[in-house]
């Protein structure tokens, strides 16, 4: 039984070696003064300087993160409002219709998704830029919130709109004070994968972003087809230590919210 | 009442007209029509003629089918083990982390690793091998692919093992099963959905990863992904681009039904 033990820790620690020898040798390597990933020269911060004086890639970078906020709180107040409107559908089939609708998106390949909306926005003549990628990406977060809210109010009581109105609440005080707060948890975990779809798109961008406007996913990929640039590197630290913190809050949040679905509450973590 | 219901409605409706159901319509018109928007099937005709996009079409199925399954063979046992451990949430933890990192920043890692004087070439170069060209070829595209895939196939994996009660495992175990046996009749039948949702999960996604394989792969077009790609933003010839798309759709639409068969068939019986 014990040895059993051991053949598990062997294995899972060698999965994750695996999973993140790629991280931390780009990392190690943006140290290196060198001008390649093949051999560490001498141990320098010349690369941080250079990207913290990149004032183009800093300026993407920010566009990047007021595009991930703006299209997520977008998206996620459509498809709240969606889920509310899907939950008050009276016949089942209108029902179910709405969600094989709303699930196209989800299991689309970007490519495809991509692609179409370069049709669309040529279409109706909408140009390429910052625009089209801000539609594009509330577009493509809306199903994932709908998905978050609704389970959320399925589980409701209803009772307490019922109660709530008996005790002379309008419309509108029936919405803030009873029904949003009760949908919270659902809100937020739409908002927290939306903006995550925001900021790890890429082949949608791709394909409706014009020669203006540029994601850092877009800038990471025009650079690496040139080749190595330990630039690059660097960023990615950076981005890694972003993350570290991001997912650190999250579990934070949710652990202290939910401590007994707690398996669950990680698995809200997979994009 | 009813003005309330559209308030929360319409805009969600606005969406799926514009964004769901347009954009399949366009790209369906745009497979049917030549560039100057008259109607024409030659756009099917060519690609189910011409013999490269029937091979490219059968060269994406297989990478995204061996993606899949070296995938689940590496991260089956990975989950199992996973149910076994102490300290679960950290190690899941852990193994969905390196998902968050921009997928484009862990594909160029792999431009350095596979190199000529990278790190696995390095590690063969101790046994006297070497240098083996892996950069730019097909089997760098997998392995990448792989790579990136795992976590996503662990965790549905996972919580179906975690699911199943222990005690079904140990009766099988009193009653005198193999380890195989329990395996083969308990554990893989029972934990198949998780299975199932994972290998969704990844087929279908495999199929257009065309940005590995302009990095990874070599730059040449070689599944369907990247095909698209190329006739949207090279060649800009939209109208044979929106074909393949159908193709794809059409293909992935029937990879669908045919795994959702399969598990409404195959119910267990203990």
């Amino acid at each position: 039984m014990r040895n059993k033990h051991l053949i598990a820790r062997i294995y899972l620690s060698f999965t994750l070696v695996l999973l993140y020898v790629p991280i931390f040798y780009l990392i190690y390597f943006s140290f290196s003064s060198g001008k390649n990933m093949n051999k560490f020269e001498h141990f320098t911060f010349a690369h941080y300087q250079t990207l913290f004086q990149d004032n183009r890639l800093l300026a993407i970078f920010l566009e990047t993160i007021l595009l991930a906020l703006l299209s997520s709180l977008i998206a996620t107040i459509i498809g709240t409002f969606g889920a509310i409107a899907i939950s008050a559908m009276k016949k089942e089939a209108h029902k179910n219709t709405t969600l094989a609708l709303n699930n196209v998106l989800m299991v689309s390949p970007d490519v495809i998704i991509g692609a179409s909306f370069l049709i669309f926005f040529t279409a109706l003549g909408i140009g390429l830029n910052f625009g089209s990628v801000l539609l594009s990406h509330i577009a493509f977060s809306i199903p994932i919130v709908v998905l978050m809210v609704l389970p959320r109010l399925n589980e409701m009581d209803y009772s307490l709109i019922d109660a709530a109105r008996d005790l002379g609440a309008n419309s509108w005080q029936v919405f803030s004070h009873v029904l949003i707060p009760t949908i919270m948890p659902g809100i937020f975990s739409g908002l927290f994968m939306a903006l995550t779809y925001s900021l790890d798109d890429f082949a949608v961008t791709f394909f409706v972003t014009g020669n203006g406007f540029s994601t850092l996913s877009v800038e990471i990929y025009s650079r690496a087809r040139q080749g190595i640039d330990l630039e690059v590197n660097a960023l990615s630290t950076v981005m890694f230590l972003f993350v570290l913190l991001l997912v650190g809050i999250y579990y934070f949040i949710t652990t202290k919210k939910s401590r007994r679905k707690n398996h669950r509450v990680i698995g809200g973590l997979v994009k | 009442m009813k003005t309330k219901k559209a308030f929360f409605l319409v805009p969600y409706l606005a969406w799926i007209i514009l964004f769901v159901i347009l954009p399949i319509l366009l790209i369906l018109w745009y497979s049917f029509t030549d560039s100057s928007h008259s109607f024409t099937l030659s756009n099917y005709v060519t690609f189910f003629k011409n013999g490269t996009f029937l091979k490219m079409m059968i060269n994406s199925f297989w990478y995204a089918f061996l993606i899949t399954l070296i995938t689940l063979l590496i991260s089956y046992p990975a989950a199992y083990f996973l149910t076994k451990m102490k300290n679960q949430q950290l190690w899941l933890l852990l193994i969905i982390l390196p998902t968050w990192i921009n997928l484009l920043l862990k594909a160029y890692a792999f431009i350095g690793i596979l190199g000529n004087n990278g790190l696995v070439n390095k590690f063969l170069h101790l046994f006297g091998i070497g240098p083996v060209n892996i950069l730019f070829t097909d089997f760098a595209f997998i392995f990448v692919a792989t790579y990136i895939e795992i976590p996503f196939m662990i965790l549905p994996i996972f919580n179906a093992i975690k699911e199943i009660s222990p005690a079904v495992i140990q009766a099988s175990e009193d009653l005198g099963a193999s380890k195989w046996q329990t395996f083969r009749y308990v554990l893989w039948p029972l934990s198949r959905p998780g299975v199932e949702s994972g290998v969704q999960a990844i087929f279908i996604p495999s199929l257009s990863l065309f940005m590995l394989t302009r990095l990874i792969g070599g730059n040449k077009v070689i599944t369907l992904g990247t095909a698209i790609e190329e006739y949207f933003m090279t060649t800009m010839n939209w109208n044979m681009g929106a074909t393949i798309g159908v193709v794809l759709i059409v293909l992935m639409i029937l990879v669908m039904l045919l795994t959702n068969k399969k598990t409404k068939r195959k119910k267990v019986n203990l």
